[in-house]
């Protein structure tokens, strides 16, 4: 009586096993291989902060994204900026990474682009304090992906286009 | 009775009032936005913001005349028969012109401005503008500087309200604000060489309707929707401002006067308002310390003050009660004057009591609109008098203190001090020297602590609940705005632990059992109004008869940013 499920079942298993075997299965071998997303300008990963054209931080400390956070993960120390261009900027800004849920509203709430997520989703550490980035590390992750992941915002590309 | 219509709504005022049409409106729960009006200043009508149709009706036949043109609402009075429309297309009209104006020149740089979040420019323009920017100029931009030690002048933002130049004439006094240039040239400046830096300049940040200036003290320190706000009284002099202490996650950000026509109207000195270093200072008093030779050693809360009950009792037990005091600062708030007198009399009944130094510095400064700073700088000597009066008839002051205690006739002390600088000199410690048992109660160390031979760790006036009375008789209630100095007791509660009262502290408690004891408080039985109690007088105002009393922006809260947000969607 349970024998024709029972085979349907082997059936399924057999056509998996043939297609991991010819190569096209869901099975990935993370981390050697690494997942392609479809488009990563839009994935929520990591935090950047952006840098001005004089490789400045480009926060203004205005302290929107913290406003906006819903997990209140966003510190930020705003002081008088030292330039004579610039009026406020961030003495300190420190996000932490676990208490973050990833959701992309800093990166909406800012009015001056200064805030991106990444597409680096494998983020790791071996301790909590690992894990809370400050200016310096959130400035670093800018300069380890601003060549695959341009800034992506309107401002920014309508100021390339206003440039051409 | 005046009968007011507003917007068809017909309302009464007191015939003796004088109201103008923005106030008799607020009357009617309608607001008319206005930039450079202030109740506290003179008019001049110059921001065409709160202009409204008006007119007249006639008792007899119920006709309304109305004026051909809008009138400004600030300078045109309410009487009877008055006619005010506030919500026509013609008023509406001006509004989104007067805003588009002022905006046509407005850097919006909203996110690094420190008004954003109370900015009147900013509530405005979500209420009465949303206009399309239909004028393609590039708003000039100038940097901040410095008007004074407190002033920061953003020029660029600056609406030319001239609240702070008629602030300066009118009510400090000193003139040193000015408009310099004319027509879109126009900027606030100083002469040269006369800053803006008398002891009232910390209320120009206050009055500006926008953020063109900031306090120095205050820039870029938090965003102001992050504060919360704490109704509390200013400790620094005897006029007791009623102040709002702002603070977030426990530390106090800045302090802002409280409208209260009673004390002092819409105003604060710079002294109230600024110099709080002190109760953050890292060297505050925060354990019990017991001295033996040159060491203190600290001592846990219950083993301390039971060692300190059983030191004094053992003084009043030794040597009578006659040669032990209890020294009454003029910091600590009535309920606490009330329960260290009542604990000294469980000591002994003639145990002494005596009233604090009372900290004097120069005179009385009096300003143009008669706001003063009292020479006398602590809170509530007439309070403590009151107490004193009450337990022993007389007081004994600080110098009739220091001359007895001289000549060898205490034993022991507990002195309160929770002075917030240093406030006793070489001579007055040496007075303090042949004495066996000194406790001290204070918030810093002092060369007279170092004499004790116990400390105990004070508050300062932002971290305790309590009443003060201040110069004129005005009782007011201030409430905590921060929690004590890690380690430190609320001083209320050590005096409730040294009775061995159960349970937590709690001031308002207190306060009608103190109303109830002495009759100088009884009018406090029944709570007190916001505004204070004149226990001298007996009558007082209340802010409710003078409309529009507090045009200080109210704090915004975190909530009320995101839903705000939210509507604009």
């Amino acid at each position: 009586m349970y024998l024709g499920p029972l085979l349907d079942g082997l059936a399924t298993t057999a056509k998996h096993l043939v297609k991991t075997v010819r190569g096209d299965g869901m099975t990935r071998q993370f981390p050697e291989e690494r997942p392609q997303f479809g488009n990563p300008l839009i994935y929520r990963g990591v935090h950047r902060l952006n840098k001005d054209d004089q490789g400045r931080v480009k926060c203004v400390a205005c302290f929107l994204c913290a406003t906006a956070c819903p997990a209140h993960c966003i510190d930020i120390i705003g002081t008088a900026a030292p330039w004579e261009d610039r009026e406020k900027y961030p003495q300190s800004f420190v996000i932490d990474e676990l208490r973050c849920i990833y959701c992309g509203m800093c990166e909406e709430a800012c009015p001056v682009d200064a805030i991106e997520l990444t597409s680096l989703f494998d983020l790791t550490g071996a301790s909590r304090e690992e894990m809370i980035f400050d200016k310096e590390k959130l400035l670093s992750v800018y300069d380890a992906t601003i060549e695959q992941e341009p800034m992506r915002s309107r401002r920014a590309a309508a100021e390339s286009q206003a440039g051409e | 009775m005046a009968t007011i219509t507003v917007d068809g709504q017909e309302i009464q005022i007191d015939d003796s009032e004088r109201l103008n049409l923005i106030q008799a409106a607020d009357r009617a729960g309608v607001s008319i936005p206005f930039y450079c009006w202030h109740p506290g200043l003179s008019v001049v009508a110059s921001c065409r913001m709160c202009l409204v149709e008006t007119g007249t009706k006639n008792k007899e036949t119920g006709e309304v005349t109305m004026m051909p043109k809008l009138v400004p609402g600030c300078q045109t009075p309410a009487k009877d028969g008055t006619v005010i429309v506030t919500n026509s297309a013609k008023v509406r009209a001006n509004q989104n012109f007067v805003q588009e104006g002022i905006l046509l020149d407005h850097p919006v740089d909203c996110p690094i401005c420190d008004q954003a979040g109370e900015c009147w420019l900013q509530d405005y323009y979500f209420k009465h503008g949303h206009q399309e920017r239909r004028a393609d100029v590039r708003p000039f931009t100038s940097k901040r500087r410095e008007m004074g030690p407190h002033v920061t002048l953003f020029a660029d933002r600056c609406v030319m309200c001239s609240r702070c130049v008629r602030f300066t004439r009118e009510v400090s006094g000193g003139g040193e604000l000015q408009i310099v240039d004319r027509g879109s040239h126009a900027e606030i400046d100083i002469f040269p060489g006369y800053p803006l830096a008398d002891q009232m300049s910390g209320n120009t940040n206050d009055i500006c309707p926008v953020g063109a200036l900031c306090s120095t003290d205050f820039l870029y320190q938090q965003r102001v929707w992050f504060l919360d706000a704490q109704d509390s009284v200013c400790s620094r002099c005897s006029t007791g401002c009623s102040v709002q202490l702002h603070v977030q996650q426990n530390k106090l950000y800045r302090i802002q006067p409280r409208y209260n026509p009673n004390a002092n109207d819409w105003w604060m000195c710079d002294i109230g308002r600024y110099e709080n270093d002190y109760v953050s200072a890292p060297e505050r008093l925060t354990s019990i310390k017991q001295r033996t030779g040159d060491k203190f050693a600290d001592l846990l809360w219950p083993e301390g003050l039971r060692a300190i009950h059983e030191a004094l009792t053992g003084v009043a037990a030794k040597n009578g009660g006659e040669r032990l005091v209890f020294v009454l600062s003029p910091f600590l708030t009535c309920e606490e004057a009330y329960l260290l007198a009542t604990y000294a009399r469980t000591i002994a009944p003639t145990v002494q009591l005596a009233l604090g130094k009372v900290p004097v510095v120069g005179q009385d400064e009096k300003f143009k609109s008669g706001f003063t700073i009292r020479a006398e700088r602590c809170p509530n000597r007439r309070g403590v008098e009151e107490v004193l009066r009450h337990f022993q008839g007389s007081i004994l002051d600080w110098d009739g203190l220091v001359k007895k205690t001289t000549a060898g006739e205490f034993t022991g002390v507990y002195l309160t001090a929770n002075y917030p600088g240093p406030w006793i000199d070489e001579a007055e410690v040496a007075a303090f020297e042949r004495v066996d048992l000194l406790v001290v109660q204070d918030i810093l160390p002092s060369p007279l602590a170092r004499k004790a031979q116990y400390v105990v760790p004070g508050v300062t006036a932002v971290e305790k609940d309590g009443s003060y009375v201040n110069h004129a008789g005005l009782l007011q209630t201030t409430t905590w705005g921060i929690r004590p100095a890690e380690g430190a007791h609320v001083d209320g509660q050590t005096f409730a632990d040294l009775l061995a009262r159960k349970g937590l502290y709690q001031a308002d408690a207190v306060l009608a059992e103190l109303a109830g004891a002495i009759g100088f408080f009884a009018r406090a039985s029944g709570g007190v109004p916001e505004a204070g109690l004149n226990l001298v007088t007996g009558t007082e105002k209340s802010p409710k008869t003078t409309a529009l009393g507090t045009v200080t922006h109210p704090l915004p809260t975190f909530r009320s940013v995101a839903s705000e947000m939210l509507e604009v969607e």
